[in-house]
Formats: C-alpha cells, sequence, structure tokens
C-alpha cells in the first residue's frame, strides 16, 4: 500500500456456489486484484440479510460488495432473484441515506468467472476510492456515535431583531 | 463464557508464505481475544499440521479452531475431521481462505498480511459463537427414478438394475432409445446404431429389477433424498399392454397415414396406431387420437376389430401412477438445433438443404430410402453434397458453446457418401475441426484420404440465385474460404446443415419441476464442473448425458454408469448424512405471518393451519439460508449461518477500521 | 412525608400523548395514587428542575421517561433523573427507539431549520431569526439548549433499565407493567431482568391479527388511500405496507383491524437489529416479478418499476426506529460530505 493513498475496505458477501468459487478461481489462476475486499462466505446470496450490508456500513467499511451466481444460474434455484428483490430497495434507501450507490454493489458471476469476480472488485475499488473513506461511525455519527453535536458549528445566522 | 481458540497459519510451503508474513500473521493472533494458541506451519494439511491440532486440543484445553489456509472448498472436511479427533464437534471450526483469496491474488505483501489478518480475525471472531451441530441422517428408499430412456437413461438403468437395484424408467415418446435410435453409424468406429443399442433396450425391457413406463412422463415430484415421491402420467395408448402382443396387424390394418415428424424426421410416413420403429421397445403401439379416423368421425375401428387379442380400448385414460423413490437420474437428453432458426441456409425453403437428423434417417438402411442417399424427389442421386458445421453452434446468435459431435457426424456423413456415392464430390465447411477423443483424429486423417474437400470457413448463406456458369440448378454455398482469404461459391446438389445441440425445450421447468439449477443454455447444472459433474445440488438427484451438456454417445454412456454409481453408492449406505446447514423456525416466535411461505425453492417451509405457524421440513431444506434473511422477526434460524456468526465476522474482518472506534465504556 | 415510593414521569422531545397514555389506564389511575407519591411529573403537577435537584440520588423509584434526546436540555434531563431513580423506565417509542423525532435523523439540524424557520409556508420571518444557544441581551445572557443534529434515543445517553414500547403504550400494557412494579416495591415481587422489554409480545404484530394470511406475492405497492382493502384479508398481501410482521406485539394489532398497516411502533423483535432493513428484506423477497428465466439486466428494471410504487422506503420502515437503526442517521446529502458531527 502506498503511504498517501486512501486503501477502501470493502466486504464481500460471496454465495459458496459461484462467487466465492469465482474468488478462488481467480486465486488459482493467479489474477492479480485489489486486496481491497475481504470476503464472507454466506451459501447463498439470498442468505445476505440487508442488516448485513448495514452492520458492515456501520463498523467501517467503505463499501460492501454482494455476490451471488448469474440470475438463472442459481444452485438454489433462485436465491440470488430474492437477492435482487432487497438490493433494488436496498439501493432505494440507502440513496435517501446519502450512501453514494458505488458504495454497495451487486455482482454476478459464475466459479468459472474469477477474471469477472476479479475485475469488479477492482472497479469497485476504485470506485470507492474516488469516493474517499465512508467510515460511518467515527465521520457520520462522530467519534462514539452518541456525542451530541455543538452548535458552534452548525451554521447559524443571526440577524438584529 | 469464553472459548479457547486455536490459530492455525499454513504456510502452504510458499504459496502462502511467500506472500503473507505468516509468522506476523500467527503471532498477532495470538494477541487476539479468546486465542490461546496460535501458531504457523509448513504444511497444514499434512498429517503433521493436522496432529498439532489434535494434540492442542488434548494439551490447552481448546474449545474452537481456526485454520488459515486455502480455501474451505479445499480442506474444509480435512481440518473438521482433524478437529473431531482431537475430541471437539467438528463444527466448531472455521476456516481463513489466505490462499486463493489472498496471497495468490496480490503480489502486495503487506496489503496481504493486512487482510490475512482481517480474514483471521473474522473467522476468530465467528467461530467463538459456532454452535455443536450433528449431521442429519436420511434413510434411502432403494428405488430409483431414471427420467429419459436415450442412451444415458438406459445404462444408468441397466447398471443400477445389474446390481440389484430397482429401476422406474420413464420415457415420454412411445419407445426408448432415444437418439441413438434414429442414428444410421456412430463414429468412429461406424458400427451400426441399432446393432449395438437394441440388446440394451430388450435389457431393460426383460431385466426383472426395471420397471418400464414408457409414454409416460412425471407430472410431479416431492420429497428429499432417500425419500421422493413421484407421481408419472401414464398416457393412453388405446392399447391394453396385458393384452397387447406387438403382432403389428393393428398397425398394418390401420388406413391413415401420417407424417412421422419425429422419429423418421419427417421424411415418411405412420400410421395412426404405430410403434416408431420395428425394435421398439416396448413393443406395444401407441394410437394417436388427433389423426383416428374414429376419434375424428365415430368409425373405422379397424385396429379394434382386426386384433387377434381385442388389445385396443377406444375408452382407455391416462393414468396417474405413484411410488416412492430414493433418488433421481434425469437423462432427458437434447433437442437438435432448429435450423429453421437461420433462414440463410435455407431449410425449410430450399428443398435440397437437408437437417443432419434427416440424413441420419436417409443413409439408415431402414430407414425411409433404405439407405439411399437421394434428393428431396426421391429420386435423384446427388453429385455434389456440402455439409455445414456449426449449425447454430459457436455462433454469438444463437449458441455460444461447441456442440461436440457435430465435427465428428459430419465428417462421418462425408464418409457415409463417398461409400455410397463414389463419384460425388464432399464439402465440408468447417470453423474448426474438432476431434478429441479415441480414434477420432484417425477417422479425420481418413475422410482426408477419402478425398472430402475441407473448407476452411463459417457459411454465408444457401441460395439457389444462379450467377456463374454452372451455377443453375444448382443450390449455391458461400463462405470466406480463410485458409486462402477469398470469398467462395460453391455449386452443389445437396446441403446438409450439421445442427448443433441444445437444451430441451422445457428443461427449465424439469429443473424447476426437480428443484435443481439449468446454467444459460437452459442444460442441467452440475455440483461441481470438473469433480462432481453428475451430482447437482440437490441431494438425490443425478444428471446424465446430454441434459447436462453436448456429449456423444460415450461420454453419455459413461455419465450413465457415473451417475448409477452413484446412486448405488447412496442405497448400499442405506442411510445418508446430511449437511446440517439447515434452517429451522422457532415456534415461540414464529407469527404465522407467511412471508417466508413461498420463497423456498424446495417446499421445505410448510404452513400449519390450526397452529398458524410455519415449519421448515428438515430434510426437505437445502440450507441456502433465503428464508432466515426474509424472516422479519428473525423466527428463522441458519444453523451455522446464524446472525450472530456473521455480525461476529463482519466485526473481526473490520478491526481495523473498528478500532479506533470503540464506544468507550 | 408519606413513605410510599416516589413516581416521575418526564417528557423530552415527544407529543405529550405518553402522559395522556398514562391517564388511559382509567380508574386504575387511583391505584397509581394511593401507591405512589409523584415525585416530578411537569405534565400534571408543579415541579422544578431544582427540585429534583434538591433529591437524594436514587430518590425516585420509578421514572417514566418519556420523550427522545433531540436538544442538550433533553440529554441534561435525561442524565439528572437518571441519578436520581432506582428504575428508569424508557416509556414509549420515542425513549426507546426515536420514533417520529428521530425521522429527522434522515436529513439535517440545517435543513430541519431552514424548514421549520424559513421554508415552512406558514412562517413569515423576514429578518431570518433562528434560535440561539447564547443571546446578549442588555440585562445580560439568555441561553437556549443546542439543538442536536441527531436524535437520540434514551439508551444512547444514558442507560436505561426497562424499555416500554409503543406509540403510545397500551393502558392494558402500561397496567400490567406498573402491577409488576407496584408488586415489588410493596411485596418485593419479581422484577423483569435489566435491559427488558416490558408490555410488549415476543411475537410478531401477525400472532394478534385477526385478518387472513395466505403466501404472499406482491406485484404492485399502494398507500391507504388509493384502495380500498378487501375486508378481512392481510393487508400486506394487498399491497398496503403493513410492518406488523416486523413489529413486537402487544398492541392488539389495533391497526391493521381498522384497515391501516401496522406502522411498527412497538419496534422489533428480539434478535433484530434493524427492524427497517428486516422489513425491506421481507416485503422485497416476495415482490413477485422476474425469474429466474428473464434476462439478467432486464430483471433489475422489472422489479424496479415494482418499488417504484413503494413510496419513501426509509420513511416507512423507519417510522420508529430511526435512531436505533444500524446507521442511527443519514449521510447528508451524500456529496461526500458527512452530517456534520466531526470536530
Amino acid at each position: 500500500m502506498s503511504e498517501q493513498q486512501f486503501e477502501p475496505v470493502i466486504v464481500g458477501f460471496l454465495c459458496n456456489w459461484c462467487s466465492y468459487r469465482a474468488a478462488d478461481l481467480a486465486g488459482t489462476s493467479r489474477t492479480k486484484y485489489a486486496p481491497n475486499m475481504r470476503a464472507i462466505r454466506v451459501m447463498c446470496s439470498g442468505r445476505v440479510d440487508p442488516q448485513f450490508v448495514l452492520k458492515a456500513l456501520r463498523e467501517g467499511a467503505d463499501g460492501v460488495m454482494i455476490a451471488g451466481c448469474h440470475p438463472g444460474e442459481c444452485h438454489y434455484v433462485e436465491g440470488n432473484i430474492k437477492a435482487l428483490r432487497r438490493y433494488v430497495l436496498l439501493k432505494r434507501m440507502l440513496k435517501q441515506w446519502g450512501i453514494e450507490k458505488e458504495r454497495v454493489q451487486l455482482v454476478w458471476a459464475s466459479a468459472s468467472e474469477g477474471n469477472l469476480l476479479a475485475e469488479a472488485v477492482d472497479r469497485m475499488t476504485e470506485e470507492v476510492r474516488a469516493l474517499g473513506p465512508l467510515r460511518w461511525r467515527q465521520a457520520v455519527l462522530g467519534g462514539n456515535g452518541h456525542k451530541p453535536v455543538e452548535t458552534a458549528e452548525v451554521e447559524v445566522e443571526v440577524e438584529e431583531v | 463464557m469464553s472459548e479457547k481458540v486455536g490459530v492455525y497459519v499454513c504456510h502452504c510451503g510458499t504459496n502462502i508464505a511467500g506472500v503473507v508474513d505468516v509468522e506476523e500473521v500467527s503471532n498477532w493472533a495470538g494477541e487476539q481475544p479468546n486465542v490461546v494458541c496460535s501458531r504457523d506451519y509448513k504444511f497444514m494439511c499434512s498429517s503433521l499440521g493436522q496432529e498439532l491440532i489434535e494434540e492442542d486440543i488434548k494439551e490447552h484445553g481448546l474449545t474452537r479452531i481456526v485454520v488459515a489456509a486455502c480455501s474451505p472448498h479445499m480442506h474444509e472436511k480435512t481440518f473438521r475431521g482433524a478437529t473431531e479427533r482431537g475430541g471437539l464437534n467438528p463444527y466448531l471450526f472455521e476456516m481463513a481462505n489466505i490462499r486463493e483469496h489472498n496471497s495468490w491474488a496480490t503480489t502486495d505483501k503487506a496489503a496481504a498480511t493486512h487482510k490475512a489478518k482481517a480474514l483471521v480475525n473474522g473467522a476468530v471472531e465467528r467461530v467463538v459463537h459456532h454452535q455443536p451441530l450433528e449431521p442429519i441422517p436420511v434413510e434411502i428408499n432403494p428405488a430409483t427414478l431414471v427420467v429419459g430412456g436415450g442412451i444415458a437413461g438406459i445404462s444408468a438403468a441397466l447398471e443400477l438394475a445389474d446390481a440389484g437395484n430397482h429401476v422406474y424408467l420413464v420415457e415420454r415418446e412411445p419407445s426408448i432409445g432415444g437418439h441413438m435410435a434414429q442414428l444410421d453409424k456412430t463414429f468412429p468406429t461406424l458400427d451400426c446404431s441399432a446393432c449395438i443399442l437394441t440388446p440394451k433396450m430388450v435389457d431393460v425391457e426383460q431385466h426383472p429389477n426395471i420397471t418400464l413406463y414408457s409414454w409416460s412422463e412425471v407430472e410431479n415430484i416431492s420429497g428429499y433424498i432417500g425419500n421422493f415421491n413421484v407421481t408419472v402420467r401414464k398416457k393412453a395408448r388405446y392399447v391394453i399392454e396385458e393384452l397387447c402382443t406387438g403382432c403389428g396387424i393393428c398397425e398394418e390394418k390401420c388406413p391413415r397415414k401420417v407424417v412421422d415428424e419425429v422419429f423418421e424426421a419427417g421424411l415418411a410416413q405412420r400410421k395412426a396406431i404405430y410403434t416408431p420403429f420395428p425394435q421398439a421397445v416396448p413393443k406395444y403401439p401407441v394410437l394417436d387420437p388427433p389423426n383416428c379416423t374414429y376419434f375424428e368421425r365415430g368409425k373405422c375401428k379397424a385396429c379394434q376389430i382386426l386384433c387377434p387379442t381385442g388389445a385396443i380400448d377406444f375408452e382407455q385414460e391416462d393414468e396417474l401412477l405413484e411410488f416412492p423413490v430414493g433418488n433421481v437420474i434425469l437423462a432427458t437428453g437434447y433437442d437438435l438445433f432448429d435450423s429453421n432458426r437461420i433462414p440463410q441456409y435455407g431449410y425449410g425453403h430450399l428443398a435440397n438443404v437437408f437437417t443432419s437428423l434427416e440424413f441420419e434417417r436417409m443413409v439408415n438402411a431402414s430407414g425411409p430410402t433404405d439407405g439411399k442417399i437421394v434428393l428431396r424427389d426421391g429420386e435423384s442421386v446427388p453429385q455434389s453434397v456440402a455439409i455445414v458445421h456449426c449449425v447454430g453452434s459457436r455462433d454469438n446468435n444463437y449458441h455460444e458453446y461447441c456442440s461436440k459431435v457435430c465435427c465428428m457426424y459430419s465428417l462421418k456423413f462425408a464418409h457415409l457418401v463417398h461409400e455410397r456415392i463414389p463419384e460425388a464430390e464432399v464439402y465440408n465447411f468447417y470453423i474448426d475441426i474438432r476431434t478429441p477423443g479415441k480414434g477420432y483424429e484417425e477417422f479425420y486423417n481418413r475422410l482426408l484420404e477419402e478425398g472430402t474437400h475441407f473448407i476452411r470457413g463459417r457459411v454465408a448463406d444457401v441460395t439457389d440465385a444462379a450467377r456463374l456458369p454452372g451455377e443453375e440448378g444448382k443450390l449455391i454455398v458461400q463462405a470466406e474460404d480463410t485458409l486462402i482469404g477469398k470469398q467462395r461459391r460453391i455449386p452443389v446438389d445437396m446441403v446438409i446443415l450439421s445442427a448443433g445441440m441444445e437444451a430441451r425445450h422445457d428443461s427449465q421447468d424439469v429443473s424447476l419441476m426437480f428443484g435443481m439449477g439449468c446454467d444459460f443454455d437452459g442444460f442441467f447444472t452440475e455440483r461441481h464442473p470438473k469433480l462432481d459433474p453428475v451430482a447437482t445440488m440437490t441431494e438425490g438427484i443425478f444428471i446424465a448425458g446430454a441434459c447436462q451438456g453436448p456429449k456423444d454417445i460415450p461420454d453419455s454412456v459413461a455419465q450413465g454408469a457415473a451417475a448409477a454409481a452413484r446412486v448405488a453408492g447412496l442405497v448400499n449406505q442405506e442411510t445418508v448424512m446430511m449437511e446440517p446447514v439447515r434452517a429451522s423456525i422457532n415456534k415461540e416466535t414464529c407469527s404465522g405471518c407467511r412471508l417466508c411461505n413461498d420463497l423456498c425453492p424446495y417446499n421445505a417451509i410448510v404452513f400449519h393451519e390450526d397452529q398458524k405457524l410455519s415449519e421448515v421440513i428438515t430434510a426437505l431444506c437445502q440450507g441456502c439460508g433465503t428464508c432466515v434473511a426474509a424472516c422479519p422477526s428473525s423466527a428463522i434460524n441458519g444453523a451455522h449461518f446464524t446472525n450472530e456468526q456473521v455480525f461476529s465476522e463482519i466485526e473481526g474482518i473490520l478491526w481495523d477500521v473498528m478500532e479506533h472506534q470503540a464506544v468507550p465504556a | 412525608m408519606s413513605e410510599k415510593p416516589k413516581l416521575a414521569m418526564y417528557w423530552a422531545a415527544s407529543c405529550g400523548g405518553c402522559e395522556i397514555s398514562v391517564l388511559n389506564i382509567g380508574d386504575k389511575i387511583l391505584i397509581v395514587d394511593e401507591v405512589f407519591d409523584l415525585a416530578f411529573f411537569p405534565c400534571i403537577a408543579d415541579f422544578k428542575h431544582h427540585d429534583v435537584e434538591g433529591y437524594e440520588d436514587g430518590y425516585i423509584d420509578v421514572c417514566l421517561f418519556n420523550g427522545a434526546i433531540r436538544t442538550s436540555d433533553n440529554e441534561e434531563m435525561a442524565k439528572l433523573l437518571r441519578k436520581k431513580s432506582k428504575v428508569l423506565v424508557a416509556y414509549g417509542s420515542c425513549a426507546y427507539e426515536g420514533c417520529i423525532p428521530a425521522l429527522s435523523n434522515l436529513t439535517t439540524k440545517d435543513e430541519t431549520f431552514n424548514t421549520v424557520y424559513y421554508e415552512n409556508q406558514t412562517i413569515d420571518n423576514p429578518n431570518r431569526v433562528v434560535p440561539q444557544v447564547e443571546t446578549q441581551v442588555p440585562e445580560g445572557t439568555l441561553t437556549l439548549p443546542s439543538f442536536y443534529n441527531t436524535v437520540k434515543s434514551l439508551d444512547q445517553v444514558v442507560d436505561v433499565d426497562y424499555y416500554l414500547p409503543g406509540c403510545p403504550p397500551e393502558p392494558e400494557q402500561i397496567w400490567a407493567v406498573l402491577e409488576i412494579v407496584v408488586n415489588a416495591l410493596l411485596n418485593d415481587g419479581p422484577l423483569p431482568p435489566a435491559g427488558s422489554i416490558v408490555g410488549a409480545g415476543n411475537v410478531a404484530v401477525c400472532e394478534e391479527c385477526p385478518l387472513d394470511k395466505n403466501v404472499k406475492t406482491i406485484t404492485q405497492f399502494y398507500r391507504p388511500y388509493e384502495i380500498q382493502p378487501e375486508p378481512g384479508l392481510c393487508l400486506l398481501e394487498q399491497g398496503l405496507i403493513c410492518v406488523g410482521p416486523a413489529t413486537r406485539s402487544g398492541c392488539g394489532a389495533l391497526c391493521p383491524q381498522v384497515g391501516m398497516g401496522c406502522r411498527g411502533c412497538y419496534g422489533p423483535l428480539e434478535g433484530v437489529d434493524d427492524q427497517g432493513a428486516k422489513m425491506l428484506s421481507a416485503i422485497a423477497s416476495v415482490v413477485g416479478v422476474g425469474d429466474s428465466t428473464d434476462d439478467e439486466f432486464e430483471l433489475e428494471e422489472m422489479i424496479d418499476n415494482v418499488m417504484d410504487s413503494l413510496a419513501d422506503p426509509s420513511g416507512t420502515f423507519y417510522r420508529f426506529s430511526m435512531a436505533h437503526s444500524l446507521l442511527e442517521r443519514v449521510k447528508a446529502n451524500g456529496n461526500g460530505t458527512n452530517g456534520g458531527e466531526v470536530k
């Protein structure tokens, strides 16, 4: 890691059958990609509870990648479709929350698409790098997350009464 | 309650240690909460590495194990075994993937070491919340359902039956035999297809362990490995099988002729009551009501009147049969690519353009022309024949994949033309000649010697619009000859389109019915493309033959036998242990909202109307966790992937960005 | 002075409905009066801040604290009452998890002030006056509490012994809890473990809801004014948002029974960290559009079209639980700047 560059931390929720194996394959074929994604294995992208995404963001992740099998290829038939439905709604909500869309991405990668997954990680890393850190508790909630803001920092205009 | 975690960081020779500072990771891990013992070792998967774990469990009283090494797909089983031998429940183990996901994916040593710490810490935090789990035993019904009576299904059925297991073989068509029964010769040996297939078909018919339902389709299947319940629709044949002797008088006397689109590929006619071909198994004919004079006009009954045993029954209805089986082998085969979809190749509007299946029937000695190669007029013998490879295959507009068999059968066609019409010129238009198989390349070389013209280039179109002298009355095949870099127009009398194989048109429905996956192209998805090609993601459902992907006969036979071996293995065990990664619904906290009821692809969630509660049938559940994620009141627990475990792993892998954010006490 | 146990009730950022809800227990209020002495209850009796300051620590036996923490004054009172009370109850949804006031965590203090003091159509504020923490006047310095950027629940500023959810809590539930407390104080009866949620069920609202429930597939969402729900049938199945499946029971499913989907005021069930995310997950899962046979790229659009009919997901799913949600508030405007709380 170079000294000055911001290194985003991305949590990846990878399904056991396609995308986790895609990451395995990327490794086996010695495809080099950004070391910024830290994978958590779930059995299916359908297991990804939106709470997982929010939890990862709360605990300091700069981005979250959900990866599953392509539609029609899910090893559990349609778990990935459930994941997609949730993702579509979650995306709308995250927009309301001011979280840039690049920070939470859904990627399809089959077990044979190691390069595709690696490219997705590279791409997302750069996108999140460009956005800068999120570091929720520190930057958005402030320190312990429960600390009140000082009034002085809030723009207050006073004019003569 | 605090757990005692042992952490083992594998060097994997230099595979990991070359990039990750394993010693540093191990020392660092040793300082983390709950970790009482942390080591790095050259090869954790070696027996010495495994013994290390076993000894530490005993010596240090470890209660949880983390191994940071390769992918869990590689060695999770291995280390679960070591954990168990050390005296712990095997599920009190977690693996951190620092090879495939880390050391092999980057050259940045500092970053890799840092990431390894995060992954190890995630595993440590997670494993603390692991619960001991017990595999779930399931009894196996020894009977097996084989769907599809082509060569793959036949070989699967025979292997299983020969091993003493009962098989129900269900075939949609009136006879078993599949596509192979339509073929003339088989490449590269030029064995007569029927001669090698018919004995197998007869074996099926006579085998005491095989119940054959032809002219039948699986209507429904429920249950789970070891305990499926199958419903088969036995379509009305209008022939009482117990009485029919297969004498053929009904077919002979039937006054109504119909074009046979199925077996004879439209080149010949059959009767309204018919057996598709003389060697058909079973021998009982099938009556085709839409084409039967009696069904149309209420009179005729020639077959019924003349049947010596009174076997014709116009009142017969479809029967629904139900029976239990323990396993299923799907061998539903393929559809031939429909050449009409490529209009520029002329099939359908240029008479002398034939599909490969039409040609197979034509060259078959028992086929519509008694094996004579003739043009559509039924008389003229072609003096020049073009064989177009890769029709519908290796074409982004249709199928990207290679159909694997077309090169070889196209070579076979060329050979057959040479054999039957020695003076004819044969042109094979190919993209690449693919002959990977025993004796296949030799066969290609033989064709080269026989004088076939090979033109390397995808055919642009086939037309009857003559432009140059010598083209009148001919079919002109236009292609770029990529070896000489020129457009070529070859006038021929006959064009054969070597259509590719595609998934059955209804493969998606079938995969949904059996609760397993299909790929983009509609072929059934195997559990592992290399190491588990005949199993599917659904326990107890196996696949064989071309329903899994394009395949030739020996590959289909091998897969049929392989699937049979897998089933026989399960049947011999009598019970199987299933991974306890399963969902379960807490009765105390389920509100009966029914949001989860439609989410399970395996119908494992049932609603008890009386108690207003939903329940997961453990044996049906495959453990995907979709319902767990969806349950709005967290009443569904996903064993081994609980919220608590995943949340802890999230916290663990984010140790570096969380550290300075900790809430002060 | 009598030796009766001391009761306090205080409102922070709240609507006052919680105070009224206590009176809703009907003539049982007389029992409350009989058992307790009021130590602090600004809504109904004249107590001053310095009265409370004068109490010994732990003087108040039970303090029912309602309202969220919106200002420095709310926080100060929470800390004071915590010190002076043996048992501090987060009473009602605001104190428990932020409730309606915490919906302003979907925006910033600046935006809130902007709306309230400048842009609201009923506001005439030509001099652009906004409240100041300190204002100098000839007589000296006037002070006001500071207005926080983020609304917090009571337990985000002090330790809380019990939570009594509801907006407001239902009378029977209030009484049930008071009964336990009275019994504990008078007869040494058992108290639930600290941190418990009291006066609510452990199962979702659906359990109490008499509407018929079927397998759910939703292809279109409706807002309550858009359709007349079919009586007797689960509202969610009809496309009307009902957060009942993700909400603790205890209310008797009052809202769904009159054709209004549950809003979620009793908060999440045990094991749920984020009520909104869970409801989002459940509802999205049953959106019956698109399956694995559809084109990969069209799928997302098809689903997105259905979601168009679901207005304001954050406000809908986090109506009561914003302060207690995993992220607690939004990041301002998504323009890369933070919510304004960094020193």
